[in-house]
């Protein structure tokens, strides 16, 4: 019963984003892409903005640093690609923003985002300035209520490595678990 | 003149095996355990693990303990619909003749509340208990923090 209805309600959710791309496609026939933006602070407190980043390709990961296992893996990838791309790494800037935000400022981000790779800038506002970004690029995370978890909770998000060019566009994901050398072919072609 | 250089070489692969050992108990044989190093002891680290079930039976993991976790769990990765979830699992099923790997992207063993950071080289014992087979202890090597698999080989 529970999963017919969740069968609906997707079927539904479906229709709707179907009826949205069309009319969206049909108002602007060249824009199937869309600008993703934000305003968030690095651990400095400085807020950085996508309009600070014109010029470059950004590796968009949404993620939480309590994440034992697809985290590590995304961020692994990411920093294989930017150890293989050398010279073309000053053009590609990978940014890791947490949904996680507040135990992420108490862990500590850079320290987590560094251990990575260097290149890697870790960002994370308030709950809203979150919320915000995460609409604009049109992802979804929650809090999961979990007893078992630490703190009592646990995070659920689009897993998805996410490239915005360099006048802002967002041009595509990369489903979690390609592989780094699928991004780097792909990358490479576009730098 | 020959004979100790050929016996070294002979003892070499031996003991460089013996340290990718599965650990057999009855029909349950564990192999293949690795870790990523950890950034600090503020977050959790992880296990993996390879297990066959050789026997008739069905089995199932249903806890892990460690000396250097104050808080170890077994979790699923689940990716449904483009989300990505860690739900808690209860018990992570060993079918009878089958394998089950808990790997990255899948079950895994999330070990919180760290005794200290598990630096890269380091290992810790872990202790597997299962429903039937009881308890199996293997010592888990910490590998780098971009490791993606184990270095030795699951067990056949």
């Amino acid at each position: 019963m529970l999963r017919t209805i969740q069968i609906i309600l997707w079927a539904a959710v479906a229709v709707v984003l179907g009826y949205l791309a069309l009319t969206r496609f049909q108002d602007e026939p060249a824009a199937t892409s869309f600008r993703p933006t934000f305003a968030l602070p690095d651990e400095t407190g400085t807020v950085r903005t996508s309009g600070e980043f014109q010029g470059k390709h950004l590796l968009v990961f949404f993620g939480f640093t309590n994440c034992p296992d697809v985290c590590p893996t995304t961020m692994m990838e990411v920093a294989e690609v930017m150890d293989v791309l050398g010279s073309d790494a000053d053009e590609v800037q990978p940014l890791f923003i947490s949904i996680d935000p507040e135990r992420d400022r108490a862990l500590g981000l850079t320290e987590y985002v560094t251990a990575f790779h260097p290149s890697i800038l870790g960002l994370a506002g308030d709950d809203a300035a979150t919320r915000t970004t995460a609409e604009s690029f049109k992802i979804f995370y929650d809090r999961d209520a979990d007893a078992n978890a630490p703190d009592g909770y646990t995070m659920s998000h689009s897993p998805a490595l996410y490239l915005v060019g360099p006048n802002g566009d967002w041009l595509r994901q990369y489903s979690y678990g390609t592989p780094a050398q699928e991004i780097l072919d792909d990358l490479k072609g576009r730098l | 003149m020959f004979k100790p250089l050929l016996f070294t070489a002979l003892l070499l692969p031996a003991a460089a095996f013996a340290e990718c050992e599965p650990v057999v108990v009855g029909d349950l044989s564990v192999s293949a355990p690795w870790s990523r190093a950890t950034i600090g002891a503020s977050r959790p680290a992880v296990f993996y693990v390879t297990i066959t079930n050789s026997g008739s039976e069905d089995d199932a993991l249903t806890n892990i303990a460690s000396p250097v976790a104050g808080m170890p769990m077994l979790h699923e990765t689940v990716v449904k619909d483009g989300i990505a979830s860690m739900p808690h699992a209860m018990s992570i099923p060993v079918p009878a003749g089958e394998t089950m790997r808990l790997a990255p992207g899948s079950y895994h063993g999330m070990l919180m509340d760290l005794t200290g950071a598990q630096k890269e080289g380091d290992s810790f014992p872990v202790t597997l208990s299962f429903q039937n087979g009881g308890d199996v202890t293997i010592d888990v090597p910490v590998l780098s923090l971009r490791a993606e698999e184990a270095e030795c080989a699951a067990a056949p």
